[in-house]
């Protein structure tokens, strides 16, 4: 007899036979082999049109607001921009496939999903521009601060679409992750929580290939991260993430499925950064050029306009119209970003508790003091 | 309150669970969740019978993971509820710190407002009770180094009810330190009592010789040790912080200006702990009151140690003394 006969463990006291039956649920738990695909295959003909149309839209303006960023933390107007560059298919889908009433939790790199939302472009930059931690009104929106912290956004997800679900209310949290989220114990446990409780929340993982700098094949030895779900007891998906239409295809199923009470589901997108991991990164000492350019021509936004002009989905009008869309966008964060924002350093004392202390009072009082003193001595300059 | 019973005699622990259940009664956003704290009633029973009369939806028993309890909490918050959480021992918390310090701590301050999280953080804490490693901690300092956090840790059976309810009842995250090795000790409640507002200290003793300055499991070894010092001709004075953020400033110099001698007394590490700061404050805001310098007694500054030698580390009746005839410093010359 060896360890992996099931008569051996059948003996065991509380070993339970059915963990190991087959599943009868309705969504299988292992994802597919290879990611869905919807372009380029005879699936594209089923999806509405204007749905796709809309999807272009997005990419397209998407894809410039990051060019945009980008440019602008050259010019010293953002601190810091986690380009989605590459990313922007699994960005726009996500903000998608999520209703008024559902709730979005992001990442650091997932201010255009944000925007894509409804959340006002700029205000989304806030927090990449330096003048605050969260530039929207996150219950307003129904969309969490963009977390810095690696996966640590995942529990509250999960916590808010189980305290959602006591209350009967039909919303569903949304939680994005990158692949280096995927090791951190907070996606373990937010990935256990949601299962146990049956809490209708979907994690998305953009798996981009690398956290910063460390690839996949240091980040994991699963077979793909999609797998991970299937020890928690929940569906895995695995999805090319360049392909909008299928990353918003499997995320609209598992939104649903959330919904109408069938829990949980792990989604791994399949895409590439093509930036760097932000404007302070070099990306070269890291991954190779012929890499790059192969997923260059794998492009989310290239890919789009491709199978929509062969299927006849896109004409020129469109593409005319979403070009200019995007520059006016663009034009806007260029034109807000033009001067420094007015700041208020007593906003420092605003929002630590709800009434300050009075540690904190006499701190403010302080510093109330430095300012007059800055001003009384700038004035006295000017005399 | 309506659901208030008269003053009956109580064990903390029993405080403690009325404050819940009544909390519980009446606001139906309060939630209780965490390892154990179901079918058992927790390890110390300070959940007990919650489930059985709220349901489990209300008085959650969740997996084993303090990040995830945490982080759950974080989000069931954001929904509008009002959860408490058990942290089963002190040590048990570290792996939700970062939820705690990155999240709880500054939801409202990150989102300018707009985001405050109502969550009690229960965490029975120190030694005394023979609890092997991991077991024993005390952690105040690193809490009370975080802004956006309450730190409140009662020492009587009236403050533990009174606190609780006060910390289940603020728009702001409070880390509730209860002093497990008082968990058994017996007094009056009088669940009617107005709950006292979070951050004022009170005077447990009044003495004119000197003031110990403490909070949580130490109080009653200061007491004894003020009605010790009575032989030696000290009338010592006892004031008992109950809440370390915030710091209740005016009561503590008004003691200490009053008296001109003062020792801070807590069984957590001295270095970088509550009395250097409480022992800094003093100094910058009453020096010319002072006749000696503010002392403090503390745990060593090591690992918490084995039980069969915690009553090494744990101050106790005798270092107090030590301490407090040190305090005749300007005598010295």
């Amino acid at each position: 007899m060896t360890v992996l006969d099931h008569r051996h463990h059948t003996s065991v006291p509380g070993w339970r036979p059915g963990a190991t039956a087959p599943r009868t649920d309705p969504a299988p738990l292992l994802p597919d082999a290879s990611p869905v695909r919807v372009l380029g295959t005879p699936a594209l003909e089923k999806y509405d049109p204007a749905l796709l149309r809309e999807l272009y839209r997005r990419l397209v303006v998407g894809r410039r607001y990051n060019q945009q960023a980008t440019v602008l933390t050259k010019q010293g107007r953002l601190a810091v921009y986690p380009a989605s560059t590459g990313q922007e298919a699994c960005q726009v889908a996500a903000a998608m496939v999520l209703g008024a009433g559902d709730w979005l939790f992001p990442s650091y790199r997932d201010t255009l999903a944000v925007v894509s939302r409804g959340v006002d472009p700029l205000e989304a930059l806030t927090l990449l521009r330096g003048n605050a931690h969260t530039g929207y009104d996150p219950r307003a929106t129904r969309t969490a601060p963009l977390c810095t912290p690696l996966a640590t956004q995942a529990p509250h997800a999960v916590g808010l679409a189980h305290a959602a679900r006591l209350s009967a209310e039909p919303v569903v949290a949304l939680a994005m992750l990158g692949d280096g989220g995927t090791s951190e114990g907070d996606f373990h446990e937010a990935l256990n929580f949601a299962a146990v409780l049956q809490a209708p929340v979907v994690f998305l993982v953009q798996n981009n290939g690398y956290a910063i700098s460390v690839p996949l094949t240091q980040q994991s030895a699963a077979p793909s991260l999609a797998h991970k779900a299937v020890g928690y007891g929940m569906p895995g998906r695995l999805v090319d993430g360049n392909d909008a239409p299928a990353v918003h295809a499997v995320l609209g199923e598992a939104v649903e499925r959330a919904r109408s009470g069938g829990g949980p589901t792990l989604v791994e997108a399949l895409t590439y950064r093509l930036e760097a991991h932000t404007n302070a990164d070099d990306a070269t000492r890291y991954r190779e050029d012929e890499e790059v350019a192969a997923w260059r021509e794998h492009d989310p936004v290239l890919l789009m306009e491709r199978h929509l002009r062969e299927a006849g989905l896109l004409d020129d009008l469109l593409v005319r119209q979403a070009s200019e869309e995007a520059e006016a966008l663009a034009a806007r964060m260029r034109a807000e970003f033009h001067s420094d924002a007015e700041l208020d350093p007593m906003s420092l004392f605003a929002h630590v508790y709800a009434e300050p202390t009075p540690q904190l009072r006499e701190q403010a009082a302080q510093l109330a003091a430095e300012l007059a003193a800055e001003l009384a001595a700038e004035a006295e300059v000017q005399h | 309150m309506s659901t208030a019973t008269p003053v009956r005699t109580s064990t903390m622990a029993q405080a403690l669970n009325a404050a819940l259940r009544d909390a519980m009664r009446e606001d139906r956003s309060v939630h209780v969740l965490g390892e154990d704290v179901g079918a058992l009633g927790g390890v110390f029973r300070i959940t007990d019978g919650l489930t059985a009369e709220f349901g489990r939806d209300r008085c959650l028993d969740t997996p084993l993971a303090e990040a995830g309890i945490l982080g759950t909490a974080i989000g069931m918050a954001m929904y509008g509820l009002r959860p408490v959480v058990e942290m089963q021992f002190d040590a048990f918390a570290y792996p939700a710190m970062e939820q705690l310090v990155s999240h709880v701590a500054k939801m409202r301050n990150r989102t300018a407002g707009k985001l405050p999280l109502p969550i009690t953080i229960r965490i029975p804490y120190g030694g005394g009770i023979g609890g092997v490693e991991h077991h024993s901690d005390s952690s105040e300092a690193y809490y009370a180094q975080t802004p956006g956090l309450h730190v409140v840790t009662p020492a009587t059976v009236g403050d533990a009810y009174g606190l609780l309810r006060a910390s289940i009842a603020s728009d702001d995250p409070v880390v509730f330190l209860e002093p497990k090795r008082l968990y058994w000790g017996k007094d009056g409640l009088d669940p009617a009592a107005p709950v006292e507002p979070i951050g004022r200290a009170v005077l447990r003793r009044t003495g004119s010789s000197a003031v110990l300055i403490t909070y949580g499991p130490s109080l009653p070894v200061c007491l004894e040790a003020a009605e010790a010092a009575k032989a030696e001709g000290w009338d010592l004075a006892v004031l008992d912080l109950r809440t370390l953020v915030p710091f209740d400033d005016e009561t503590v110099c008004q003691v200490v200006r009053s008296l001109g001698r003062a020792v801070v007394v807590h069984e957590a590490s001295g270095f970088g702990g509550t009395g250097a700061e409480i022992a800094a404050r003093v100094t910058e805001r009453c020096f010319h009151h002072l006749a000696a310098p503010v002392l403090r007694v503390t745990g060593f500054d090591i690992p918490y140690p084995p039980p069969m030698l915690e009553h090494h580390h744990l101050p106790g009746v005798d270092r107090i003394l030590d301490a407090v005839a040190r305090l005749q410093w300007e005598d010295r010359g």
